[in-house]
């Protein structure tokens, strides 16, 4: 039953880690951009989640929607008028750029809200235990868990079953080719920006209750981000949930059982895991 | 035979010294005397220059891009630490050899294996591996002292003669100023050399030095190994100069910190650590006086406008507005 439960909470984190890294995944791999303000976004948007239930009394799905609909529309706002700027560049300007960003996201929210970390009100209907039958467990939890698989499925079927998932998947592979054969990757990375940043937006309100929410959450979760993407592989949808969800639950069943260990374990299986593997999971050779 | 081209004339003296190449340590001895209050801050850049400079050798020169080398930087600082704490062993130079032998054999060791990879892969790998040394100096509190460190070492005077000065840094200043110029001139004459020229053809074109027979594989862990061994004496001087270390040395927010003033000054010229330490630092310094809460609005906005409008950082900007200069 223990033992159950703890993997279950880490599924729950590893969902939060897929919802928040999913959108960096795919557009590293579309532009080779390397956009360390991801995890930025996602602090906006658990900052519009939180503060717009808090003083406008939205609901909690509502409040997700507008934080997804809020980071959307900025990103597009960044990346046309600063990121499209910078695609040329070397990636260390990109680096540079990207982190100063983060500076600012920070400043910004210390500023106006303040450095103290936020709580998320939960709805009565999610806040509760769950009878599974044989195992009661935390409502918010399995409604993680619920949430991030249909976000893969959705994602899943948009990229293998639609044209523009077709385009994108092109494009990953390669961008040249697919640009000679007359995809608009200019047009097809802003509108997976958007809705990557989108995610991370929902993934910070959906995550705060886990990861918590303040000002240095941008940076303090970073590396997880990146070990996540770089062990899925570079645009690969199903390699970010598959490695969210092994790093999620490896994390959680660990630090449970040794907690002296802390996070060594987690570096010391990512490095392992990329040395035998490179390319991440489901990555390309020699990509 | 024909005059040599203007490239060759200008490749066959690139590595002369400039007369400008003074002024970096005519302005540091200018700072001493200006500044007697902040030595203690001068201190901490002229380390910062140096760890700056140290990466400089593999990003800039190699292009190998890191995102742990405050791994070589907190081997070498826990080393002299464990060193003096432990074996009482606290003669200054002697203490910055062991912390190059230590930080370069851990570079040596951990760029052998990790070199084979690149991109996001390297960057991750050398981020876990920095993750790794943090939590064994967690851990391992007997030797390191865990979490807090080891406050208050104290060390020998430096040759015999001169005292640690605990109040004002002045013996730390000059230190770190004659150690960073020892080991710039070592960096400037390795990238000059047939050697560093071979980095930078690794740098620039894998597939065709793997074609002229270059020992790829092999430059790029040497490069490593003696930049890492750098590192490590920035790192030792850090821990000579404040007599203390803690984990703070070898985390994420140093390598990240250092990565982004080598970029800010711009990376591949030697001088980009100079003016990236010097530029960050300083601005950092007086904006979290200033404005302890919003100090970074400040700093993100000067690193996104360097970005933006400066390809290869301040020092790169310098050279476009000469280029537009000499071109009228």
């Amino acid at each position: 039953m223990d033992l159950i439960s703890t993997l279950l909470g880490g599924l729950a984190s590893g969902m939060v880690l897929f919802i928040v890294s999913v959108g960096l995944s795919v557009t590293m791999g579309l532009m080779g951009f390397v956009n360390l303000a991801h995890g930025g976004f996602a602090m906006l948007g658990g900052y519009a989640i939180v503060l717009s239930m808090r003083h406008w009394g939205l609901s909690f799905p509502a409040a997700l929607a507008l934080g997804f609909a809020a980071v959307a529309a900025l990103s597009v706002v960044l990346e046309r008028a600063l990121y499209a700027r910078l695609y040329r560049a070397s990636e260390l300007d990109q680096v540079l750029f990207t982190i100063g960003l983060v500076f600012v996201m920070i400043a910004t929210v210390t500023l106006a809200v303040g450095p103290e970390s936020q709580r998320v009100l939960l709805p009565a209907w999610l806040d509760g235990q769950t009878d599974l039958g044989f195992l009661r467990y935390r409502s918010y939890s399995l409604a993680l868990i619920a949430c991030g698989t249909l976000l893969m499925l959705a994602l899943w079927l948009g990229f293998e079953r639609t044209r523009i998932g077709a385009r994108i998947r092109a494009a990953v592979d390669n961008r040249r080719m697919a640009e000679s054969l007359g995809v608009d990757v200019g047009r097809l990375f802003t509108f997976t920006f958007a809705l990557g940043s989108g995610l991370a937006a929902v993934g910070g309100g959906l995550g705060a209750e886990i990861l918590g929410l303040d000002p240095q959450y941008p940076l303090r979760y970073l590396a997880y981000f990146l070990i996540v993407v770089a062990v899925g592989g570079l645009g690969r949808v199903t390699g970010v949930f598959f490695a969210a969800l092994l790093i999620g639950v490896l994390d959680f069943v660990l630090k449970v059982e040794f907690p002296k260990g802390g996070t060594m374990f987690i570096y010391a299986l990512t490095l392992a895991f990329l040395l035998a593997r490179p390319q991440g999971m489901f990555g390309k050779r020699g990509a | 035979m024909s005059a040599p081209l203007p490239a060759v004339r200008e490749l066959a003296v690139r590595h002369r010294l400039q007369w400008w190449e003074a002024l970096p340590w005519a302005a540091g001895l200018a700072a001493f005397v200006a500044f007697p209050n902040y030595l203690a801050f001068g201190t901490q850049v002229l380390v910062t220059i140096l760890f700056a400079l140290s990466l400089d050798l593999v990003l800039g020169y190699a292009g190998i891009v890191t995102l742990g080398h405050a791994a070589f930087f907190g081997a070498g600082a826990y080393t002299v630490g464990m060193l003096a704490a432990h074996l009482g062993w606290t003669e200054p130079l002697s203490g910055l050899l062991a912390a190059a032998l230590v930080a370069g054999a851990v570079g040596l060791l951990s760029g052998w294996v990790l070199l084979r990879t690149h991109g996001l892969t390297l960057l991750m790998l050398t981020l876990c591996t920095m993750a790794l040394l943090e939590q064994a100096a967690n851990m391992f509190s007997s030797w390191t002292g865990g979490f807090d460190g080891m406050p208050s070492l104290s060390f020998k005077p430096i040759l015999g003669a001169f005292d640690f000065d605990v109040l004002f840094f002045r013996t730390q200043y000059l230190y770190a100023l004659a150690v960073l110029l020892l080991c710039f001139v070592l960096v400037r004459v390795l990238v000059f050399s047939p050697f560093g020229r071979s980095l930078t053809g690794i740098r620039e074109n894998l597939l065709r030095m793997h074609a002229v027979g270059a020992p790829v594989r092999a430059r790029q862990v040497l490069a490593y190994a003696i930049s890492a061994a750098l590192a490590g004496v920035a790192g030792a001087v850090f821990v000579q100069a404040t007599g203390y270390v803690n984990l703070a040395v070898l985390g994420l927010e140093r390598a990240a910190g250092v990565l982004i003033i080598l970029i800010l000054g711009g990376y591949g010229r030697l001088y980009g650590a100079f003016v990236g330490a010097i530029v960050y630092m300083v601005l950092e310094h007086t904006l979290s006086k200033a404005y302890p809460t919003a100090w970074q609005l400040g700093l993100g906005l000067t690193l996104m406008l360097v970005a933006l409008y400066a390809h290869n950082g301040i020092l790169g900007l310098g050279d476009a507005v000469r280029r537009r200069w000499s071109a009228r």
